[in-house]
């Protein structure tokens, strides 16, 4: 083998696209986690078709995975890459408006073919021509016949050989970033080990395969290095979003000593967090996968009168499905949280992008005066904290909470830093145990505005709720004009005075400037990443993000008060900044917003600001 | 068996009583009212447990008049929401109040997955064949041809038998009574909270405002439903009549009604009902029977022991997995698989 020179990155960004059968997910999460493993700072992006198995070859049928690895904390996934990894003409093609100027382009040869590249849509037999690829550096290993060579001993036949190739460019990559093989084989061995020991093997020799060739051959100019992040000190994870929301709502069920009940029905790009939570009988959580998103919500507002910590978890469409039964939890004043993993809408939508534009429908999307708490998560691992609140929030005050994510950070995954449940609060519900004297008044309420919580089955505490107005105090029915409008007022005063028990709003930077960016829920690490570019540029910009979206924090008009100018940015067409302008009507807002199913990309942001500043 | 003393006072709120003069309704509270200190002691269930959940309509006010835990719902979903009650808490006694509009319409999604789950609900089906707290629509059990406001000319769409329907759906319980007959509706609304598994009870209920006498064919008076109906009894011969004379009898794959002692007819020929058979098809066709070419079947048709109870399959589930885990906190959980130290 010959000494190649070795260069030490700060940071790297490989994608990692073929068909959706081609196992990409795969390869990108055994990159990620490899290098999470090696302490470096990672984020990562699926971005894969809705179909199961789309067209093969086609533009439209390739799945993406897209790993971002370096020696910081890496925010984002990055927007462009450095390396392509490409299993046939059609991934080449999806992938070549990312590619980094320079980038490495690893095809596969066995895949220009006639047929594939009519396929993905190529005019001519030259694909790397059509695409102007002459001064990026690409590289064209037959990897289905490498593969087919290195597995030929195994015996196996050759369709489980070619399923096999992701691992042969897998086993590339580990050679160009200097990855050890070890974690990639403990996953193989677990996944089957006891199903068909021999197809881990074979994965494991086209990895090894993969390596070799890239150490042996003179195709690859340069390997690399890229450092450990320096990171707080602590136990670390790979974690991704859904899978943090999901463990977050079993941290709320623990802290307030209840067990957690959770009614859902399978959507896209949800499902994962109900999967995750049938899962965890060991915890004691219950899991209802119910015939229709209305079920769902019905069946878990059934438990939270029965006095579980009760959950549903949707995306858009079927939070539309879900409103009058919300609608219905709020006038029985019972906790629930209805997580909503955005995706692209309206309608079926886009099921797999992502999006932010179910932030109205959560805030307003019910009959009547029909206030919530609406909180978002801004990150993959901030979805268990997050989650945490919005189960404190709602059990605690008596009311539905919704929680938004989105599709980028809820398959997105980070290292995370574990924390210990000491370091959480104990949720503290108004829980009901005995009658006062003279009977218990279900409507009576504490400090918080909140009202007691008596579950069926404890004596002397019988009870009864429903969607009807209530009498104020007694809780019976009541059609009582001057009632429905304490009522009415009430039940928004409860929502409005969360503020008292939530952190104050607060600025990532300096607390006065030209600019200040605003922005909610899943953008933060993207532009977080273009503030820090900016600043370190020497401009005035600072970021206010938001979590707590419905009530806004304390401190909001005096942050904006000290900016020149206001930019929210949102993959929406406006839906936070109209709800700015109602609750902070002083300011003026400029937008940048953005519907293509896709995160902001950093060089966009920057752009934008950069133009309003020069203003 | 337990002996808590209630007396039907005990499980009566403080609500004054708001359905029309005449309804149906108050004949069924009554009969819930009247059977429940019995099944209180009967299954051992203290009054604290009892939680009476319902949807939208006429029926759905039933938990307001209830002295238990109660839960009104919204429109259809008394089903959903009683599967979650029963499944956060499998020690409650869980009653969902309906109707035909409510759980066969809006609600009939639910209606047959909390059949085909088992759930151990005890669901209380009020069919009066009409939608009356919206003023006198057709509904999913209305007859063909029923004229009403959204049908002046006629429904032109066939009804369901709502036991048919239960059946159909693998029910392990399903009873019928008239909203009248107090004494057979007890009896059913008993063998339903004896039941484990999910039990439906149809009462046939008179709207007296919106579709008066929709029942009278076979239910207008003793005289009638004594010749009209067939009360069935698990083991008992399936006969009817003022002298009880009449019977079922199976030929040629299909029932028949025959007169003991003619046509060369004897008790011998006569069917004798067995609720607990699993094989749902005499069941169906009993539950199918309609007047006038057959009585209509009255009592416990189905009653059929199923260890697939939904509730209790869950709660097991989750100790067998509990027992087995090393994760017994969130604190194992975020430790557990794949981490690394940053020191």
């Amino acid at each position: 083998m010959e000494n190649k020179s070795v260069q030490e990155l700060q940071d790297v960004v490989i994608r990692f696209s073929g068909d959706s059968g081609d196992g990409m997910q795969l390869t990108g999460t055994l990159f990620s986690d490899t290098s999470a493993l090696l302490g470096n700072g990672i984020s990562t992006f699926p971005d894969y078709p809705a179909e199961i198995r789309a067209p093969q070859g086609t533009v439209a049928g390739v799945s993406g995975f897209q790993v971002h690895f370096g020696n910081r904390r890496a925010l984002n996934p990055g927007d462009y890459c450095d390396v392509l990894v490409a299993m046939n003409p059609a991934a080449l093609k999806a992938n070549r408006k990312w590619l980094k100027a320079g980038a490495t382009v690893i095809l596969d040869g066995d895949s220009l073919t006639e047929e594939h590249l009519k396929k993905a849509g190529f005019a001519t037999l030259d694909p790397l021509a059509e695409l102007k690829l002459d001064d990026y550096n690409v590289v064209i290993p037959d990897i289905t016949t490498l593969t087919r060579e290195a597995l030929k001993e195994t015996g196996l036949d050759n369709k489980a050989v070619v399923k096999c190739k992701n691992m042969f460019a897998l086993g590339i990559c580990f050679w160009l970033f200097d990855r050890p093989e070890a974690h990639a084989h403990k996953y193989l061995d677990g996944k089957f080990a006891k199903k068909n020991p021999l197809i881990a093997e074979a994965n494991k020799l086209a990895i090894k395969a993969g390596y070799d060739y890239a150490a042996n051959t003179h195709q690859f100019a340069n390997h690399y290095t890229v450092a450990p992040a320096q990171l707080e000190k602590g136990t670390y994870r790979s974690i991704s979003g859904n899978v943090a929301t999901a463990w977050g709502l079993c941290a709320a069920a623990e802290k307030a000593g209840l067990p957690l009940f959770c009614g859902s029905y399978p959507i896209t790009p949800a499902t994962v967090i109900l999967e995750e939570l049938a899962k965890r009988k060991d915890l004691g959580v219950k899991t209802v996968q119910a015939e229709d998103e209305i079920a769902g919500i019905c069946t878990a507002i059934g438990a939270a009168f029965a006095g579980n910590f009760a959950v549903t978890t949707t995306s858009g469409p079927g939070l539309s499905l879900k409103s009058e039964a919300l609608g219905l939890a709020v006038m029985t004043e019972l906790p629930l949280v209805v997580v909503d993993v955005q995706r692209g809408g309206p309608s079926t939508g886009l099921p797999t992008k992502t999006e932010q534009s179910d932030l109205q429908q959560a805030l307003y999307g019910r009959n009547g005066e029909c206030p919530v708490i609406v909180v978002a998560a801004s990150s993959p691992s901030d979805c268990f904290h997050y989650a945490f609140e919005a189960g404190r929030l709602a059990m605690e005050h008596m009311t539905p909470v919704v929680l938004l994510t989105d599709g980028f950070i809820a398959n997105g995954s980070e290292p995370w830093r574990i924390p210990s449940m000491k370091d959480y609060p104990a949720i503290c519900p108004p829980i009901v145990d005995q009658a006062p004297e003279g009977g218990f008044m279900p409507y009576v309420r504490n400090e918080k505005l909140a009202r007691g919580w008596a579950f069926p089955g404890k004596v002397g505490l019988e009870h009864r709720v429903g969607g009807l107005e209530k009498d104020a105090v007694k809780g019976s029915i009541s059609h009582d004009p001057a009632n429905h409008q304490q009522m009415v007022a009430t039940r928004a005063a409860k929502v409005a005075k969360v503020a008292d028990y939530i952190p104050a709003q607060t600025v990532y930077g300096d607390e006065e400037g030209d600019l200040l960016v605003v922005g909610w829920g899943g953008t933060r690490g993207h532009l977080q990443n273009a503030v820090d570019e900016l600043r370190s540029e020497g401009k005035r910009v600072s970021l206010c993000h938001f979590n707590y979206i419905s009530p806004l924090p304390k401190g909001v008009g005096e942050i904006f008060a000290k900016f020149r100018r206001i930019v929210v940015c949102e993959l929406n067409e406006g839906q936070f900044a109209g709800y700015l302008r109602q609750h902070f009507q002083e300011f003026r807002y400029e937008q940048f917003n953005k519907c293509e199913g896709l995160p902001f990309t950093v060089v966009e942001l920057k752009q934008k600001f950069e133009s309003l500043l020069a203003e | 068996m337990a002996d808590y003393k209630y007396t039907p006072a005990d499980f009566k709120s403080d609500q004054e009583v708001r359905w029309c003069p005449g309804c149906g309704d108050h004949g069924i509270l009554n009969a819930v009212q009247r059977a429940l200190p019995e099944i209180a002691d009967l299954t051992d269930t203290p009054h604290n447990l009892f939680t009476f959940v319902s949807g939208i309509g006429c029926s759905s006010r039933f938990i307001y008049y209830m002295k238990t835990f109660g839960f009104h719902s919204v429109h259809g979903r008394a089903n959903a929401v009683a599967t979650g009650v029963k499944v956060a808490n499998p020690k409650l006694a869980v009653w969902v109040t309906t109707g035909d509009g409510d759980s066969l319409a809006i609600g009939g999604n639910h209606f047959i997955h909390a059949i085909r789950r088992n759930v151990d609900l005890n669901v209380i089906l009020f069919n009066n064949e009409i939608y009356g707290l919206t003023k006198g629509q057709y509904s999913p059990t209305s007859k063909l041809g029923k004229i009403t406001k959204t049908s002046p000319y006629g429904t032109v769409e066939k009804p369901f038998n709502p036991g048919e329907l239960v059946i159909g759906a693998k029910g392990t319980f399903f009873a019928r009574s008239i909203d009248m007959e107090v004494a057979l509706s007890k009896e059913c609304l008993i063998a339903a909270a004896q039941h484990k598994g999910m039990s439906v009870v149809e009462m046939m209920q008179n709207c007296v405002i919106f579709n008066d006498k929709t029942h009278a064919a076979f239910a207008a008076d003793k005289a009638t439903r004594a010749e009209r109906t067939i009360t069935l009894r698990h083991g008992e011969k399936m006969l009817f009549g003022a002298d009880r004379n009449k019977g079922l009898v199976f030929e040629n794959m299909k029932l028949k009604v025959v007169t003991v002692g003619e046509e060369g007819y004897t008790l011998d020929d006569v069917l004798t009902h067995d609720a607990h058979e699993r094989d749902t098809t005499l069941h169906s066709m009993l539950a199918a029977m309609k007047y006038p070419d057959y009585p209509v079947a009255l009592g416990v048709i189905r009653s059929v022991e199923d260890d697939a109870v939904y509730d209790r399959a869950v709660e097991r589930q989750v100790e067998e997995v509990k027992a087995a885990s090393k994760i017994r906190s969130v604190d194992d959980l975020l430790r557990s698989g794949a981490t690394w130290e940053v020191e």
